[in-house]
Parts: structure tokens; sequence; C-alpha cells
């Protein structure tokens, strides 16, 4: 891969569609999304429960439930359409070009198994002994912070606490130094003092293996924190993406900006009334027309009822920055967006 | 790191070193030493399969040699659980009837076991008409009484200890296979499982190096508390005429001796149904605490 173009992204997500069978009908769960993830860089998926990024991450390492079936779009990896990978292809790329972190580590260590069996398991295609396996396994865990790691080896998954077997599992996906890293909402099942380690752990490990990252999660505390771009999804399409900076100061499309303003740790005023979105996600067996959130929009007008926006380019407070909304109101030339650039 | 994060939880006796390897074992063994009824049900296991084994050795008499003693006699310091009906010793025919017993049983269950949990796991993982196709087959099989089927199969092949093997493999491979299969399924959308198809592990890796040892260890729990079951199938068909031939002594077959001459002495079928009574208590006793020990869940000092 050395020989290609440096500044091409290493993974590339375009207009990715795809639906899920079910009894009642066809779940359109991704619709039209794309996402670059250039290297080196840490890119975050946010959104609520069911907006699809947890399907968007397993889609690109390709481990989807049988009912599920991509309809349209290409997914690049290291210049290979990854949806067109025989089985066997894929096999050959996960575990060595790219791992993937789960959300729950109390499950996704299997619990017969001591962690130097499964750490040595998992690097059964490269090359050493055993012995240099070993050597490997304990370094890493050095480097997660598992203190004594030497001894720890022996041990089994339920003699750890659950920050660190999210330690262990971290571990395990860079063991094998990936160029990607699948993070599907790692932080979410550990309290928020574990939250904050993780992140941090997860920060310093990326400049140290030089992989980059797609950092699946609800928390927006947490992508603020760790992410260089942002991928703001809504009931399977893509709202809004940019640099952090850009969608965290100044956030272009409604949904993005009634997030924010749901977000506990930025509400300055004393309250027993958490704020909410009000109104529910639509029912994606039958979009609905026009724009995909209106339904629980405070800016919704007639326009939104009849069309579906267009991806309209943003201004962006970092040089180079492409910072987009899918929003009418963030349409070029409007009176109301006063900050924006022609596209 | 912080403090919050390098707690460990541990245990007394349950420190990193004792859980690997032959350190399991011992552990498993001090737990089991605690378990008095366990314990009980080792003793027996251990006295019923050592007579077994060394039967050639500890039988006073050859086991089908007609003495000419006293038929039909009471226990007596010549002969501990008294004569059958031809005068031979009942003692040596029990402890050599304990050696087709525990063949039966280890065959049988070795068969159904291998058999379950390869038929198991490919209804588990497989595709969902092969799941269907097996859960078919395997209640299929489950409808039929056991006696009855192993009636009609020996009618087929003709009476002997292989018939009586397979018989009882065959109405086990259901019950086995059944456990594997759903154990599989359970496992199947673990998050572990497919934490390590992401790491690039293939089908038969993910069966044999992880599905596999969750699956096994129950099971085997299973199988020992079967091996009464399989030795009283056998005694049941031998009893029915339908197992072991005479003169190889088993311990079916000493019953239905025994019954046909009950009105004139009680002693031959004591002498038959007393190893019987035995092996069932002990397997029974000893599963139930293999299985308090190696399910966590199950286990009172933790």
């Amino acid at each position: 891969m050395a020989t290609r173009d440096d500044t091409a992204p290493l993974l590339d997500v375009r207009n990715l569609s795809l639906d899920f069978g079910s009894p009642r009908g066809r779940v359109h769960a991704l619709r039209d999304v794309s996402l670059t993830v250039p290297k080196g860089r840490i890119v975050g998926v946010v959104g609520e429960s069911g907006c699809g990024k947890s399907t968007l991450a397993s889609t690109v390492i390709r481990l989807l439930a049988a009912n599920a079936d991509v309809t349209a779009g290409e997914i690049e990896f290291e210049g290979r359409d990854l949806l067109r990978l025989s089985e066997a292809e894929m096999r050959q790329l996960r575990g060595r070009r790219m791992s993937m972190v789960f959300q729950d580590p109390m499950t996704a260590l299997n619990p017969v198994r001591s962690i130097e069996a499964q750490m040595l398991d998992i690097q059964y295609r490269e090359p050493g002994s055993a012995e240099d396996k070993r050597r490997r396994a304990i370094e890493m865990l050095d480097k997660v912070g598992i203190p004594d790691p030497a001894n720890r080896l022996e041990a089994y998954p339920h003699q750890f606490s659950g920050g660190m077997r999210q330690r262990i599992c971290i571990a395990m996906a860079l063991l094998v130094e990936p160029a990607l890293l699948l993070a599907d909402e790692p932080t979410t099942a550990l309290d928020a003092t574990l939250e904050v380690q993780i992140v941090h752990l997860l920060q310093r490990l990326q400049q140290d293996v030089g992989c980059s990252i797609v950092f699946v999660s609800h928390h927006l505390g947490t992508i603020a924190e760790l992410c260089d771009d942002v991928v703001v999804m809504y009931a399977g399409e893509v709202v809004e993406s940019g640099p952090v900076r850009d969608i965290f100061r100044n956030p272009g499309h409604p949904y993005t900006q009634a997030l924010l303003a749901c977000d506990p740790g930025r509400i300055r005023e004393k309250t027993r009334q958490l704020p909410t979105i009000p109104g529910e996600v639509p029912d994606l067996r039958r979009v609905p027309s026009g724009c995909i959130f209106k339904a629980r929009c405070s800016e919704r007008h007639d326009r939104c009822d009849r069309e579906a926006p267009e991806s309209h380019r943003l201004e962006s407070a970092v040089a180079g920055g492409e910072h987009r909304a899918k929003c009418h109101l963030r349409e070029p030339g409007r009176s109301r967006a006063a900050a924006e650039v022609p596209s | 790191m912080s403090a919050a994060d390098t707690d460990v939880q541990k245990s007394p006796g349950h420190d990193a070193e004792s859980v690997r390897g032959a350190g399991a074992l011992l552990q498993a063994w001090r737990l089991l030493r605690r378990d008095q009824l366990g314990m009980f049900g080792l003793v027996l296991v251990v006295l019923m399969v050592g007579s077994a084994i060394f039967a050639d050795l500890i039988v006073p008499y050859e086991p089908s040699q007609i003495l000419v003693g006293p038929r039909m006699g009471p226990p007596s310091w010549e002969h501990w659980l008294g004569t059958d009906h031809l005068g031979r010793d009942l003692l040596s025919r029990v402890v050599k009837g304990g050696q087709v017993a525990f063949m039966v049983a280890l065959a049988s269950l070795g068969a159904a076991l291998t058999f379950g949990i390869l038929l198991g796991l490919l209804a588990g993982f497989g595709p969902q008409w092969l799941d269907n196709v097996f859960l078919l087959l395997f209640d299929g099989v489950r409808a039929f009484p056991v006696i009855i089927f192993g009636l009609a199969t020996v009618t087929l092949m003709g009476p002997s200890l292989w018939t009586v093997v397979f018989v009882v493999a065959v109405t086990s491979i259901p019950i086995y296979a059944r456990i594997v299969r759903t154990q599989t399924q359970a496992l199947k959308n673990n998050e572990f499982i497919v934490a390590e198809r992401a790491m690039g592990a293939g089908t038969g890796r993910i069966l044999g190096v992880h599905v596999l040892p969750n699956v096994v260890g129950p099971l085997l729990i299973l199988a020992s508390m079967d091996v009464p079951l399989v030795i009283t199938t056998e005694a049941g068909l031998s009893f029915l005429g339908m197992g072991v031939r005479p003169p190889t002594p088993s311990w079916g077959t000493l019953l239905n001796d025994g019954y046909n001459y009950i009105r004139n002495s009680p002693w031959p079928v004591i002498a038959g149904g007393i190893p019987i009574v035995i092996t069932t208590l002990g397997f029974t006793f000893l599963g139930e605490a293999l299985r308090d020990i190696f399910d966590p869940k199950l286990r009172k000092d933790l």
C-alpha cells in the first residue's frame, strides 16, 4: 500500500445504502451514507440509538446479520472495494488490516479461555515463534495499562473488571497493528471515569500504532475529546459532517443543534428537566418523503415536506476542512445562512 | 492507572496460579473434597469401576463355572452373595457383569458424545435448513421409546453386546446433539464470537477453538450422569433376553435369571440389583458435585 498516494483516504464509504429484510417489510437502515477516513485520523460517528451508526461499522468489516442487503454504494479501503471482495479475501483483511472493538467488554472475550490463549490465537497468521507472540502480547497489555502483564496473561476474563477487559479488547485489536480500528461504542458499557481513561488510551495508542479509527458513540463529550472529524447520523442518513470544531462550535443542521442542546454537559442553568428532542425516529420501512428530520425539526417549513435537502457545504473554521450539512436552511444564498460560503 | 481500574476480582483459593492447567484440576479436587455427597459418589464410582477393571483378578470363582455346592444358596463365607440356580458364584458374576456394563457405557456414550457434538455443532452453526433437517431427525429418533427401539433393532440385528451399544448410542445422540445445538446457537451470536470473526477467524477455528470448549464441559458432566441410565438400559435389554448372550454375565441377565426363581430365593435378584443401585447413586452424586464445581453460578463459596 506504500506505493499509493499518501493523500488518498484510507477508507472511503460512498453513497452506501443498506436494507434489512424483516417479516414486516424492508427496513432501509442506511441511505446514501458517505464517510471518509483519512490516514491517521480519528473519525467519530455520532447519533441516537438506531440511527445506523453500528450498522455502518459492521458493514465496513462485513460482519452483518444474514438479513442485511447492501443495495448501493462502495466501500473503498486501501484502494479495494470491500463489497466486492470474497469472504476469504475479507478474512485476510480482518484481524490484519482492520480490527474492531465492541461495546460490551463483558461478553467480547471467550470466558473459558485464558487471555494468553486468546491473544496468541489472534496472531496465528503473524510470523514468529510462540515465545515472540507471547512477548508481543505482554508488551501490548503493558501499553494498555494492565499492571503486571506477564503474570496477568494467564488469567481468565472473569478475573478482570469491565474496564480492564475493555483494555484487553483494545490490546487485542491493536496487537495486529491494523490500518483501521473500528470502535463500536467501546465506552458505552463503562462508567464515566473509565470512559475518559479509555478515550485517552485510544488517543495515545492511535499515535503509537499510527492507525485510523472510526469511533462510534452516542456520547458527544467523548467524540469532542477524541475525534478529528465527526459524522452526525440520523435515521440512517448522514445529516452533517465536518471537522470536530465546526460541528461543536457552529453546527449547521437543526438535528446537530438539538443534540448539542440536549447534552447535559453543556447545560448551564439548573433545571429539573433535561431537554429532549420531541417526537420519534421515523419508521424506516416507509421512509417519509422530503427531509428525514422534518417531523422533529423546530425549523420545519413547507419545502421540507416536498424535497429532500441536498448536502450543502458550509464555512469551516479549520483550514481545508469540509463541513457539510443536509438542510434546506444551509442552501447557499439564503438570508438566514450568513456564515455560509458558496460551495 | 487509577486504583479504581486496577481492581481484580479475587476470591480465596482462586489466585492467578491455581487457575491454569493442573492447578484448575487441583482446585476442583479441593472443592470436591469438601462436598461429602460428591466424595461418597466418587468412592462408589471408583469401587465399581475398579472392580470392573480388575474383575479377572478379584473374582473368587470362574463366573460361568457351575459349582458342586448349593444352588440358590444364601450368602455364606464361600459365596458372599450366594449362588444362582445353576450353582454359580453370584459375586463373581456381579463383578464380571460390571465389565459388560461399563464397556457398554463407555462405548455407547463415547459414540453418542462424538456424533452428538458433531451434529450439534453443524445444526447450530450451519444454515437454517440444515438445522431444521437435523431437528426433524433428532425428534424423530427421540419419539421412539428406547426399549421399543431396542427390541426392534435386536430383532433385526440379533442380540449381542454391540447391538446394545448401538441402541444406546443412537438414542443418546439426539439428546447431546440438541444440547450442543442450543448452546452453539446461543454462543454464535455472542459478542466474542463476532469479535473473533472481526479478527479474521474462520468457521473451523471458531467452532473448534471457541465454541467447543464452551460446550464440552457441561456435556461431559451430563454424560457422567447418564452412565447409570445407559447401564440400566443395558440391564433392561439383557433382562428381556435381548442383550448380552449367556453365559456372559451381565447385571441384567442376573436379574432375569433370579427373577424366574424369586419364589425359591431372593438372593440372585438382590445380587443383580445392588450393583445397579450403587452405580446409579455413585454417578449421580459425583455428577451433581462436578456440575456444582464447574458451573461457577452454582458454586456456593464464590
